[in-house]
């Protein structure tokens, strides 16, 4: 593998990681957000 | 949380973070010169060094939020020390993969037990016991505390880490000595690169940790909610 | 005082079935290293201050779990740390009653060890029990402290050596090397440095553990 191969290779991994993390914490944010909906509109029954 | 403070976390901490990575990005492919001796591949050199750096950043703050918690019980400092460790554990991952791929072109191996790499796996573990410990721990709040302490207590090994690793591999063959990757900053533009790159990644790494501890304020909420209506 | 000597004491008598386990756990690493890796790849010095280290590493910390485990079990947890001594004395009475028994446990597997893998070329020199004293009262130190905080844990057995292995680092290093060291016949200047990282780490460590040790027992 060439040189620049490497390079490339190094800078995606980079890019890959953040983007997957970034992607982890927005979808259990989401589901979260949904989870605290549900249970938020679940309340008023118990009044 | 006021607006202001808001604003400024999710507009002008993301801009900053943005605009400072493609500055980066734009040095290290096109700006700066290569490397008389690695060639192309030293660019490399410039992210891998800059999150590197920022492991061990990341252990001062995991500690001095810890000792904050512990002082003071402040939920904000706990969030942050969880945060921090996560992140920082994503960096450790990332100085772990890159180095490496940096290492093989360069020394002709894939991994060396110089006493950076060696280091770098051992903060990897600690901070990984961080995170365990938290997912792992015991059940209710005291957990924190735990890790707390644990946040201070990991912390503390480092500079022993550090003169242990150094006596023990420190003294090594020729191989790497010769290549090693700090040393030929010549050019200026090389500094100045490294610079941007340093505070691109330390701006993308108080936002990631922002955004995380953001999630775990979310968390916090749905478990107080479920409890909430579990007594109801 | 007197109670910290006390409460010594009483674990001493805990501690007879901390010193079993703890050595035969320790014997079967060496058997399985040996019989994972040719024995007799495994001879001279090195290896075997290497090997030692490495079984007292992990037959002492998952012996050490149960540093803690009658208090958790009989419910006692709230009581210790209503104990009119100071929650950092319990750390240190601990630690140092686990550190003896860490202590006995190693010195019995050093013989055995250099019995198993061969003593061609070991000729101990003065320094060894100094090197010993000192790793041990390392590995008693982070021990004790992991195991209270595992302790509540359901996952304590998994989490003890998760969180005392990598705090630990520093003290495998230099204590294989300065032991590997002191077998082979070299003097206390020579290992000079192994030994000032041992004891600078024992020190600062038990001083943490005393410090921190509120935190940990508070309810």
């Amino acid at each position: 593998m060439r040189g620049l191969d490497y390079l490339a290779a190094a800078y995606t991994a980079i890019w890959i990681a953040i983007f997957l993390y970034l992607l982890a914490i927005g979808r259990r944010a989401r589901r979260l957000e949904r989870e605290i909906d549900e249970l938020r509109r679940q309340e008023p029954r118990d009044r | 949380m006021d607006d202001s403070s808001r604003i400024w976390r999710d507009r002008i901490l993301p801009g900053a973070t943005g605009a400072f990575m493609v500055a980066a990005i734009a040095m290290v492919f096109l700006v700066v010169p290569s490397e008389r001796e690695q060639g192309v591949v030293q660019r490399i050199f410039y992210f891998h060094v800059a999150t590197a750096w920022i492991c061990f950043a990341g252990f001062a703050i995991v500690a001095g939020a810890s000792i904050r918690f512990l002082m003071t019980g402040s939920e904000g400092a706990d969030r942050l020390a969880h945060a921090s460790a996560e992140v920082s554990l994503l960096y450790t991952t990332l100085v772990l993969v890159v180095g490496p791929i940096w290492a093989r072109p360069i020394w002709g191996v894939w991994w060396t037990w110089d006493p950076r790499l060696t280091m770098t796996v051992v903060l990897w573990t600690i901070y990984a016991a961080y995170l365990m410990l938290r997912r792992l721990g015991a059940d209710d709040d005291a957990v924190r505390r735990y890790a707390a302490v644990l946040g201070v207590v990991g912390s503390l090994t480092i500079p022993f880490l550090f003169l242990a690793i150094r006596l023990w591999r420190g003294i090594h063959p020729a191989v790497m000595i010769a290549k090693d990757p700090d040393a030929g900053l010549k050019d200026p533009m090389m500094g100045w690169t490294l610079l941007v790159a340093n505070v691109a990644l330390a701006l993308l790494f108080a936002w990631l940790v922002w955004l995380r501890t953001r999630l775990i304020r979310i968390d916090e909420q749905v478990a107080a909610l479920a409890l909430e209506r579990a007594r109801a | 005082m007197w109670a910290i000597v006390r409460k010594d004491l009483a674990i001493e008598l805990r501690t007879r079935e901390m010193l079993s386990s703890l050595f035969l756990l320790a014997f079967l690493v060496v058997l399985v290293f040996a019989f994972a890796l040719e024995p007799e790849r495994l001879a001279g010095a090195e290896v075997a201050a290497g090997l030692l280290w490495a079984s007292v590493l992990f037959a002492g910390t998952l012996s050490l779990d149960r540093s803690f485990g009658i208090e958790r079990e009989a419910g006692a947890w709230t009581a210790l740390a209503l104990l009119p001594i100071d929650r950092g004395s319990v750390y240190l009475a601990k630690a140092a009653a686990n550190a003896i028994v860490l202590l006995i446990g190693t010195a019995a597997l050093l013989p055995l060890i250099a019995l198993l893998l061969g003593t061609r070329g070991i000729a101990p020199s003065a320094v060894l029990p100094v090197v010993v004293l000192l790793g041990v009262a390392g590995i008693a130190a982070i021990g004790t402290l992991c195991a209270a905080i595992a302790t509540r844990s359901r996952a304590r057995a998994v989490l003890m050596p998760l969180l005392t292995f990598p705090l630990l680092s520093p003290v495998l290093i230099a204590a294989a090397r300065a032991t590997a060291g002191a077998l082979v016949g070299r003097s206390a200047s020579e290992v000079g440095s192994w030994l000032l990282v041992l004891g600078g780490f024992d020190i600062v460590f038990l001083t943490a553990g005393w410090l921190t040790f509120d935190y940990v027992l508070e309810e």
